[in-house]
């Protein structure tokens, strides 16, 4: 649709004029496209102009986008359209190398191709990873970006004190067409002061604890605006542990930036953003089991255990390799890992290691985007188990029962072929 | 009795339709099964229910940056809210509302959205003026 450039002058949103030209459709109909997507955008949350970024990240799954989605990347394609940044990719739906044996067809394979031929078409870097932060090129302190991937952006915000608000992947597209994106929510001084003040009361001590903190404070929290900061911590978390923190928190609350005092940048002090004037509320080994108790118990029956969501980092690799050697296990395990890690991890032993057991390594996938439904339905697997707080927060909306336990359990677990 | 509520300006075109409504919240990847068109996620105040036409009445969006492109998706199959109305939306439905042209409006004026329409009301949303007219409200 195109926009009435005689509308611009009404608009709230200032534009330049090199904006106004692309609106105008003078840079050609994808940029028209990307920039009256982000005037609309923009329209409802009230962004007072655009702020350049200096990269964005899209998730182009084809499981989220169908067919109409594929369909409109490849019309962006003929309609000229090429990134004006660097622009990475999220999670693949289909690992291409390991499609078949997980009960996925063809079609999917189809469509998960045709969306990479149209996104390499537009100068797309296919990363395939929702921890670009570990692996590819962190942002940060001050830098604004557009990413997807709301673990991705909970932990540039958070952890590196970067600015993005969650792009879902027409806007991480917009944004890698025009090298902007409205400036609104996060990318503004007065949404990243903390709302709600969390004092820990019960050190994590593992991965699945962190996550399982980091879920609380977000149901806590519960919305997109909250800002949350946390005190009482003991422990600076390692970036794996902040990785399960952030991605947990995301997940359970919709939450987009996190503050732990004297740890993550924005937040020397308390004071720093704002958390001294906020009532202290605590959270105790109580409130936390009370969350672990939703997710299995011992003794129940599993039918897969998965290790993603977020992608495994190659310390999480070897942990797992370490875990596993000599093992053999009952229940089928799948572990998601990066492009970036696999070729290290293959390098170093590690995939051999894990997949001795029966296990198997997908490469640039994420178990949750890549059918999850359809897999399980094709296998039979409806009790999941993972040491993610992620993947059990989500995965029930696809006829899952998840458990969670750390990565030491799931791999006893699946050994035993139950919870232990 | 008509009743006219108050909320942001929103995205999409002027609708109406019946509300569907519940204070829970909302997330197209993990709450729906988007090929029968019902809620399916087993805690959802929703689960079982055809969000198929509906006005949806929930109080704000989550988690899933995928949620942008499965508007666009269900929409193309027609299989598809008619609106969507939330007390706070994130902002990754709200950039989905835009690709997909579905119409999208939070922030009332008179409180929680979810306690103003029952399921059942039919409702006109116009998103352009900021408006939803609650006809036998």
């Amino acid at each position: 649709m195109a926009p009435r450039f005689d509308e611009i002058g009404d608009l709230t949103l200032k534009l330049t004029d090199e904006e106004k030209a692309m609106l105008a459709g003078e840079m050609g109909a994808a940029k028209q496209w990307a920039i009256d997507h982000q005037v609309k955008v923009g329209g409802m949350f009230d962004a007072a102009d655009l702020v350049p970024v200096s990269q964005a990240h899209m998730m182009a799954d084809p499981e989220s986008l169908g067919e109409a989605g594929g369909d409109f990347l490849e019309d962006m394609v003929a309609k000229g359209a090429r990134v004006a940044i660097p622009m990475i990719t999220d999670p693949r739906g289909v690992d291409l190398n390991h499609y078949r044996p997980l009960g996925q067809s063809e079609e999917m394979a189809t469509l998960e191709r045709r969306m990479i031929a149209a996104c390499e078409k537009m100068g797309i870097l296919m990363t395939n990873t929702c921890v670009n932060y570990q692996t590819i090129m962190p942002p940060v302190l001050g830098d604004h970006v557009a990413y997807g991937d709301t673990g991705v952006v909970i932990y540039s915000n958070s952890i590196c004190g970067a600015r993005s608000n969650f792009e879902g992947g027409p806007s991480a597209l917009a944004a890698g067409l025009t090298g902007r994106t409205p400036r609104y929510g996060l990318h503004l001084d007065e949404n990243r002061q903390a709302t709600r003040r969390f004092v820990v009361r019960e050190q994590p001590k593992e991965l699945t604890d962190w996550g399982v903190l980091g879920a609380l404070v977000g149901k806590l929290s519960g919305s997109y605006w909250e800002v949350p900061v946390i005190e009482g911590l003991e422990v600076v978390p390692t970036s794996d542990e902040a990785k399960h923190m952030g991605a947990a928190m995301a997940s359970f609350g919709s939450t987009p930036l996190f503050h732990m005092a004297g740890i993550t940048p924005e937040a020397p002090t308390l004071a720093d953003v704002g958390g001294d004037k906020l009532v202290a509320e605590e959270i105790t080994k109580a409130d936390l089991d009370a969350l672990r108790a939703g997710f299995g118990g011992k003794g129940d029956k599993i039918d897969v255990v998965v290790f993603a969501a977020p992608q495994l980092s190659i310390v999480e690799m070897q942990d797992l390799a370490a875990l596993c050697a000599g093992k053999s296990f009952k229940t089928p395990v799948i572990v998601c890992t990066s492009p970036q890690v696999y070729p290290d991890a293959t390098r170093m032993g590690l995939i051999d290691t894990i997949e001795s057991t029966g296990a198997k390594v997908l490469e640039g996938t994420c178990f949750y985007n890549q059918y999850a439904r359809e897999i399980g339905e094709a296998n039979g697997w409806t009790r999941l188990l993972s040491n993610s707080a992620k993947i059990v927060n989500i995965i029930s909306g696809y006829g899952y029962t998840p458990a969670l336990a750390s990565m030491e359990k799931c791999v006893a677990s699946a050994v035993a072929g139950e919870i232990v | 009795m008509t009743k006219e509520l108050k909320c942001h300006k929103g995205i999409g075109d002027k609708v109406q339709g019946i509300a569907l409504v519940a204070d829970d919240n909302f997330s197209a990847r993990y709450d729906l099964d988007r090929k029968k068109g019902v809620f399916s996620r087993p805690a959802h105040k929703l689960c079982g229910e055809s969000y198929h036409d509906k006005i949806l009445v929930l109080n704000t969006s989550k988690g899933g940056v995928a949620s942008a492109w499965m508007l666009h998706e269900m929409k193309s199959r027609n299989i598809c809210p008619k609106a969507i109305l939330f007390n706070t939306a994130n902002t990754i439905l709200a950039q989905g509302a835009a690709l997909a042209n579905l119409t999208m409006c939070d922030r009332f004026a008179d409180g929680d959205v979810t306690k103003l329409i029952k399921t059942g009301d039919e409702v006109i949303v116009d998103p352009e003026n900021g408006v939803v007219t609650v006809l036998n409200g």
